[in-house]
């Protein structure tokens, strides 16, 4: 690609890509989640040997990054609303943008060790 | 103001006269044909509306989900059959995850048909990707509704 002629939008271009590529990885996990959940109609080892996966060290880390792909693409959806339906919506759509990531950080942090407690448990002992 | 201002300045040398016609240029999306006698119906307005309306029923539904999951009650800890037996034993909760699958799913379809139709440029490759899209889709939706519904905690 010759230089210079790569697009780089603002908040509103930045805040569109994290959109789309936080809704595909939702996506995807949601596909993998009712595939494990399904396993309930299996047997309740099945079902409870997969959710062991899900507290292992790696995957509980991934777990926190799920969540916060998901409340990315909460807290931003609603700005997109708002943008849509809110008169002044496109006018503060940069300030909205700012407040949904101080939010996002904000929740992240006081997320982090209610759910990487068993980790943190497991690792470093109660 | 005299007539002269008005006249277009590139009047006096245009390049097409009537022996050299200026090139016939056809105008997009020309009507074939092929084409639906009506090519317009609301699909993508009702598409736009209900990716707004379901975003807002899946915040407080998916957020609840992982405050309940991964937070609350030592996290991921607590997960485990009997964890899904206890709470599939409400209707309310059958209901609540009922919802969130069908939104859930719904909402991801058409965000990925819109990436689909951005990205996918031949014809072949955005039929063969929404083809995959929908039975997967599809496959999702009835294999998570009978899980929910035929649920039997006392499967063993």
């Amino acid at each position: 690609m010759p230089a210079g002629t790569l697009y780089r939008g603002r908040e509103g271009m930045w805040s569109w890509v994290a959109h789309r590529v936080t809704g595909v990885l939702i996506f995807f996990f949601l596909f993998v989640h009712v595939l494990d959940t399904s396993l309930v109609r299996v047997s309740p080892e099945a079902y409870d040997d997969v959710v062991a996966t899900y507290k292992t060290p790696i995957v509980n880390l991934m777990e926190y990054g799920l969540v916060a792909a998901i409340l990315f693409h909460a807290l931003n959806g609603l700005r997109v609303i708002a943008v849509d339906f809110w008169s002044k919506g496109p006018k503060y759509q940069r300030q909205m943008l700012w407040s949904v990531v101080g939010i996002w950080a904000v929740l992240m942090l006081g997320a982090f060790y209610p759910i990487l407690q068993h980790t943190l448990r497991e690792l470093f002992g109660s | 103001m005299s007539a002269e201002t008005t006249t277009p300045a590139n009047d006096a040398v245009s390049a097409y006269d009537v022996d050299h016609p200026a090139p016939v240029i056809e105008a997009p999306r020309a009507r074939t044909r092929k084409t639906p006698k009506t090519t317009r119906t609301n699909f993508e307005m009702y598409g736009w509306l209900f990716m707004r309306l379901s975003g807002i029923v899946l915040v407080v539904l998916v957020l609840g989900h992982l405050l309940i999951q991964l937070v609350l009650d030592g996290g991921v800890t607590k997960i485990g059959f009997a964890f899904v037996a206890g709470r599939w034993a409400s209707p309310f909760w059958q209901a609540w995850d009922l919802i969130m699958l069908w939104l859930a799913t719904l909402h991801g379809a058409n965000g990925l048909r819109t990436i689909i139709n951005d990205y996918a440029e031949r014809d072949n490759t955005r039929l063969w990707l929404k083809g995959l899209l929908y039975t997967a889709a599809g496959f999702t939706i009835v294999l998570g509704t009978l899980v929910i519904f035929t649920f039997d905690p006392n499967i063993r």
